[in-house]
């Protein structure tokens, strides 16, 4: 055994069914150099056990309660060896895309799991590629975006797209404002532009993004300047491309 | 419109073929008593391709007395009367055109000499307008096998199309994948357990594609259905699936089309239970008052999660399914209240094959 070999691998198993779980369990057991940091039948579960724990290798579920396995890792970053475990084929190339170290088709034997394996080990050796930012690369660009995850320490955020006020930029971070809460998430604001429906969504500032339906008038404020105002009574500025922007957005829906 | 005239190609080859036939009867009306060849060539190829077009108009007639479904007198008639009209005019026209040409005088006394074959292209004209009656029964019974030909090509398209489509609804390939992977983890924990597993996967796709071929079963069929694949998903998803069911007795023999209330469950399945940490309830209630079945398929989901984008596929072919067979008196709906999901079906009440 090499001195590489010594450090233990520790491995979270992520599956919402009990004997998926339990077949991992068995293929691992057979590898002393692999310990089983935790269990986790549910996205949340997994983001607090991946926060708290920070595990080198994750087998991730794809189809699970409360986050998907995209948004887990969305949640967690994408810095550490991950083999996604599913029965679904259509999300391979999405898995790829962010470097996951391996696909596991279920059901799956011994040999290919033990292939993952060697796939894992290899890619913790050498250097992990740098972390993909998830939310926009991932997602395919057919499916509208319907709920932004967000997570703050261990507890996890679920913002459905319709309760989204606004998201203001704050340097590297935006703040997502829903329900009178602000969430913050570590994405740049054209990135989420870029995921957003442009048909409910608009860029009204260089630092803001505001949810048309939530907006109830627009004043100006002074001279060559607006804001609008929501249903909450929050005021936001308005650039004056944004300003165009809505200007255009407002005379196609009135033409409809 | 006549097909001919829609097909340059055909269209020339037809007229070629008059050529021979103006020939021939060019050939008839010179000789020693006759007229000159140039008089007759003059006189002759000019009608015959008029008439060749005329003859067209045969199409008409044939298409309107199909050779298999009329009677020999109306067929006669008919066609005879046609060919009498038009072979009159068109000798009139010949004899027209002959008393123009007699205006140069190296055509005198064309008329006269003409006279004496009058009967002859008569005669001729009514033949080659039979002649075309018959191409036209040719043309059209060939016409005829062709879209006959098209329509069973299409028949079979639309029924193997069919039964892909039931097939695929039957079976959802991600369940075969998860419930073969429960399996295989069952065999070193619990061999028992697996070989049961595979008792219970096997005896559901036996029923499934005995049941998905028939047009009408039991609703105590599709029971026995929609418990054996719980049974299997409760394998997998243990605690976290329970099922509660209240239907009435009377409603067991009421004829239902195949695979209705499967579908049903399993999208409770993946689109509710599957979706909660602590699972949920699947309640399945079938009630019958004033002849009308009412199912309702009710469980648990999380509000939170994202739409299933599938769902309204499903739907949609069990909506196309009870369309086609009941019409407007059934009726499929769906409602979300809370954490609460729910479809209900209404139905009349039939039972073995009698109206009710």
């Amino acid at each position: 055994m090499s001195g590489a070999m010594d450090k233990k691998i520790r491995a979270v198993i992520v599956d919402d069914e009990e004997l998926a779980r339990q077949m991992l369990r068995e293929f691992l057991s057979a590898h002393q150099e692999i310990e089983i940091a935790a269990e986790c039948a549910n996205g949340f579960e997994a983001v607090k056990a991946v926060t708290e724990l920070k595990p080198d290798l994750i087998f991730l579920d794809i189809q699970m309660p409360k986050l998907d396995g995209f948004e887990v890792l969305e949640l967690i970053g994408t810095d550490r060896a991950v083999v996604f475990v599913t029965a679904y084929d259509e999300y391979a190339i999405r898995a790829f895309d962010i470097h996951a170290v391996d696909y596991l088709l279920k059901p799956f034997g011994a040999e290919r799991f033990e292939t993952a394996l060697q796939r894992a080990r290899q890619r913790l050796g050498g250097k992990l590629p740098p972390p993909t930012e998830l939310s926009s690369s991932a997602r395919p660009a057919s499916q509208p975006l319907e709920r932004i995850v967000v997570r703050d320490g261990t507890r996890v955020f679920i913002i459905p797209i319709a309760k989204l006020d606004y998201a203001e930029a704050q340097d590297d971070y935006v703040a997502l404002v829903s329900e009178g809460k602000k969430h913050l998430k570590q994405q740049t604001i054209s990135s989420l532009e870029g995921i957003l429906d442009p048909s409910r969504f608009l860029r009204i500032h260089r630092s803001y993004i505001v949810n048309l339906e939530k907006v109830t008038k627009v004043e100006p404020y002074s001279k060559d300047n607006y804001m609008v105002v929501l249903s909450n009574g929050t005021q936001l500025p308005v650039s004056r491309s944004g300003y165009a922007r809505l200007r255009d957005f407002l005379d196609q829906t009135r033409a409809k | 419109m006549h097909p001919l005239l829609t097909r340059p190609r055909q269209l020339g080859l037809y007229l070629l073929a008059w050529f021979p036939l103006a020939g021939i009867l060019v050939f008839l009306l010179t000789g020693p008593a006759g007229l000159k060849w140039g008089e007759a060539t003059a006189l002759i190829v000019a009608p015959c391709l008029a008439y060749a077009f005329v003859c067209l108009a045969a199409w008409y007639p044939c298409r309107a007395t199909p050779l298999e479904k009329s009677g020999f007198i109306k067929l006669l008639l008919t066609h005879l009367t046609a060919a009498v009209l038009l072979s009159t005019l068109w000798v009139r026209l010949i004899e027209e055109l002959a008393i123009g040409f007699m205006r140069w005088p190296r055509f005198a006394g064309l008329e006269q000499r003409l006279e004496r074959f009058i009967p002859l292209l008569w005669v001729t004209g009514i033949l080659l307008y039979v002649l075309s009656v018959t191409f036209h029964y040719v043309l059209l019974a060939e016409q005829a096998s062709r879209e006959a030909q098209e329509r069973a090509l299409q028949a079979r398209v639309l029924a193997r199309d069919a039964e892909l489509k039931a097939l695929r609804a039957q079976v959802n390939p991600h369940f075969l994948f998860n419930c073969l992977h429960s399996v295989s983890a069952l065999t070193s924990s619990d061999a028992g357990k697996a070989r049961e597993m595979c008792i219970l996967l096997a005896d559901f796709l036996r029923t499934t594609l005995r049941l998905g071929g028939k047009e009408t079963i039991t609703l105590e069929e599709e029971l026995a259905l929609v418990r054996g694949y719980l049974a299997i998903e409760k394998v997998r998803f243990g605690a976290r699936l329970h099922m509660e069911e209240e239907v009435q007795k009377q409603t067991m023999e009421t004829l239902i089309p195949p695979l209705l209330l499967q579908p049903l469950v399993e999208n409770a399945i993946r689109h509710g239970i599957a979706n909660l940490p602590e699972g949920g309830v699947i309640r399945l209630s079938v009630q019958e008052k004033a002849r009308v079945v009412s199912i309702v398929v009710e469980n648990s989901f999380d509000p939170e999660s994202p739409a299933p984008l599938k769902t309204g596929l499903g739907l949609d072919n069990i909506r196309q399914r009870l369309d086609t067979r009941y019409g407007p008196e059934a009726s499929i709906s769906v409602k979300a209240e809370g954490n609460r999901f729910q479809v209900s079906l209404r139905l009349p009440a039939q039972q073995n094959g009698v109206v009710a």
